[in-house]
């Protein structure tokens, strides 16, 4: 969708962007990610000729962006800034139409449009659309600088740190929400960001430079567990592995088809089925197979009776949709070493412990 | 200590009671000034004026129309030149030149303006123009000079011309700093026209100078007031159109 060929932009004898090649698929978010002054901007904003670039080819959905006459390339690329930059003078309504407005849109159609859209950032047309930005609140403002980049319904949206100047709060809430409206729309994004966790959160390609050079162009998983060098080792962070835990989902480090043991069992099946699978504890769930609470080893060969009996609640499930950091973080709060894992309706899907999420992890390292 | 006073007092001119009574103070001071007035045989001294008063004052508008319709013709127009990429350097010299303007005396530009166009209407237009036109100049450049670039940069990485840009952006939220400018270039404008009539361009400087030779203080002041009430007019009349005509997103008074 967007190829970048070995693009350079020179400013005097400073060379800001160095012979850059790149690709981004359709519907990809790729990030250009680094620290201030690497080039990650200014090779974001040769993709709308905003800064023309000194020699190299960009491409568009397979056209040379040097053929197409700037504003109507412009016009066709959404644009967020980090500075969110809604026209004081007008309402919300005529901001988000900005860009229909300039292609010569019919009225009515661009002002429904501008109605739908706002729908979808869970902002309430009947209140908003009249409004000024300054009676706005700073995520609603971004959330508004959004959508008007997607008001003309262009292929590609190009962001610069869209969220960077909104609280750590709001700044979660607004990154899922649009992460949802992406998930939906399917727009080639190339966003600039110098949050390595935004980056992981965002992105399905991360681009990382370094003054001006492209030093590692992969998927956020990639760049976590094999860092190219020691640069982007060290900007990624020491906790990088912490940071996988983001990507990898609880269905996908659990392990499936656990034992479980139902109500009326004895404590005799249940111990068995433990010893049988070298476990210390056993799920028991309800006639229809949810989660209901567990029955531990000790007790299993200590006392006679059925599991209903002698069960305990369970210290915490997890929802299999859930990422690993949640898990981490809920085996820490409860001070447990795995966890039930549960789908939407609370059915026993399978647990995650230590061990298999190491094991997840640990899955690239060993592909090697 | 005097600071301290004048907090005070500003504080108990914010108290409904206090400024409802200062109200009242004042229309009736006005209203015994004007019995004291009419008393005196002043009152019906300027009404006699009122045939001159009427004709002066159309003449008197006139002059400050063209003069500064003309300011405002050139004066926006540089303002916005000067604070385009292109031009931006030469900002400082072509202020400083038209700062020239101000800094002579308005008097001596009349007199200067005389010596070129002779005597009547024009040269004191002239001169009226040159003072207008400091106040219209610098408000625009710094009423365009205040939108933040990130509103230029966003116009410009959505497909706005530099038209476009210029024309939907940049004007409307400088707009309430030139139209500032605007008012206090004309208020100064409407005052200064009495001296007009000494190069023969007419306007209420005919009523207040002759007043003046002839030591008749009434035809003075039939001279003077309307011009008082003139000047205060210009200013609340762009004042209104600052209110109703700046878009309300970047109007500070709604």
């Amino acid at each position: 969708m967007i190829r970048l060929d070995r693009v350079t932009k020179m400013f005097g004898p400073i060379t800001a962007v160095d012979a850059v090649d790149m690709e981004v698929p359709a519907g990809a978010v790729c990030v250009l990610l680094g620290p201030s002054g690497c080039g990650k901007t200014t090779t974001m904003k040769m993709i709308n000729r905003l800064i023309p670039p000194s020699s190299g080819k960009i491409f568009v959905d397979g056209r040379d962006t040097a053929e197409i006459d700037e504003v109507t390339l412009r016009r066709s690329i959404g644009y967020v800034i980090q500075q969110i930059g809604l026209f004081p003078n007008k309402t919300v309504e005529d901001n988000i139409c900005v860009v229909p407005d300039l292609l010569g849109w019919d009225r009515r159609k661009s002002r429904s449009r501008a109605a739908e859209l706002l729908r979808m950032v869970n902002l309430d047309p009947g209140i908003f659309l009249k409004r000024y930005p300054k009676e706005l609140s700073g995520g609603q403002q971004q959330r508004v600088g959004v959508v008007r980049a997607l008001a003309a319904d262009p292929p590609v949206l190009l962001m610069d740190e869209p969220f960077g100047a909104i609280d750590p709060i709001n700044r979660e809430v607004i990154q899922d929400e649009f992460m949802k409206l992406q998930a939906e729309l399917k727009k080639t994004i190339v966003f600039v960001s110098h949050d390595i966790d935004e980056a992981v959160k965002m992105a399905s390609r991360i681009a990382i430079f370094r003054d001006g050079r492209l030093i590692q162009y992969d998927t956020p998983d990639n760049i976590l567990a094999h860092p190219t060098d020691a640069f982007v080792a060290e900007f990624v962070g020491s906790d990088r592995t912490l940071k996988r835990l983001r990507l990898v989902k609880v269905e996908d480090a659990m392990m499936k088809e656990p034992p479980r043991v139902r109500a009326e069992d004895t404590l005799d099946t249940a111990l068995r089925l433990m010893e049988e699978h070298g476990h210390y504890a056993v799920v028991m769930v309800g006639p229809r197979g949810r989660a209901r609470g567990l029955v531990r080893v000790e007790i299993a060969r200590d006392k006679k009776g059925t599991v209903a009996e002698h069960q305990e609640p369970l210290p915490g499930v997890i929802n299999i949709d859930d990422d690993l950091r949640t898990a981490v973080s809920l085996m820490f709060t409860h001070g447990v070493t795995w966890l039930a894992c549960v789908d939407h309706d609370g059915f026993y899907k399978g647990y995650v412990s230590q061990r298999s999420i190491t094991n997840a992890l640990g899955a690239t390292y060993r592909d090697d | 200590m005097a600071a301290a006073r004048i907090m005070a007092a500003a504080k108990l001119m914010d108290v409904p009671s206090v400024r409802s009574g200062m109200r009242f103070a004042f229309i009736a001071g006005a209203f015994a000034f004007g019995a004291y007035l009419q008393a005196r045989g002043v009152l019906s001294g300027i009404l006699q004026h009122s045939s001159d008063v009427t004709y002066l004052a159309r003449q008197h508008l006139a002059l400050t129309a063209i003069s500064g319709a003309l300011a405002i013709g050139v004066g926006l127009p540089l303002g916005i030149v000067l604070t385009r990429q292109r031009f931006r350097r030469y900002a400082n010299a072509v202020t400083q030149i038209v700062n020239l303007g101000t800094t002579i005396p308005t008097l001596a530009i009349i007199a200067l303006a005389m010596s070129v166009f002779g005597i009547g209407a024009p040269p004191a237009i002239f001169g009226l123009f040159t003072l207008t036109l400091l106040p219209i100049v610098l408000n625009t450049i710094a009423g365009l000079r205040m939108v933040p670039p990130h509103l230029i940069e966003a116009a410009r990485g959505m497909g706005m011309t530099p038209g476009q840009i210029l024309r939907r952006v940049e004007l409307p939220n400088a707009v309430f700093v030139i139209l500032a400018g605007i008012r206090t270039a004309l208020a100064i404008n409407v005052g200064t026209v009495p001296l007009a009539f000494l190069i023969g361009g007419g306007g209420l400087g005919e009523l207040i100078f002759t007043g003046i030779d002839l030591m008749e203080p009434t035809m003075l002041l039939a001279g003077a007031i309307p011009t008082a009430l003139l000047a205060i007019f210009v200013d609340f009349a762009i004042g209104q159109c600052q209110y109703w005509l700046v878009p309300r997103g970047v109007n500070p008074l709604r």
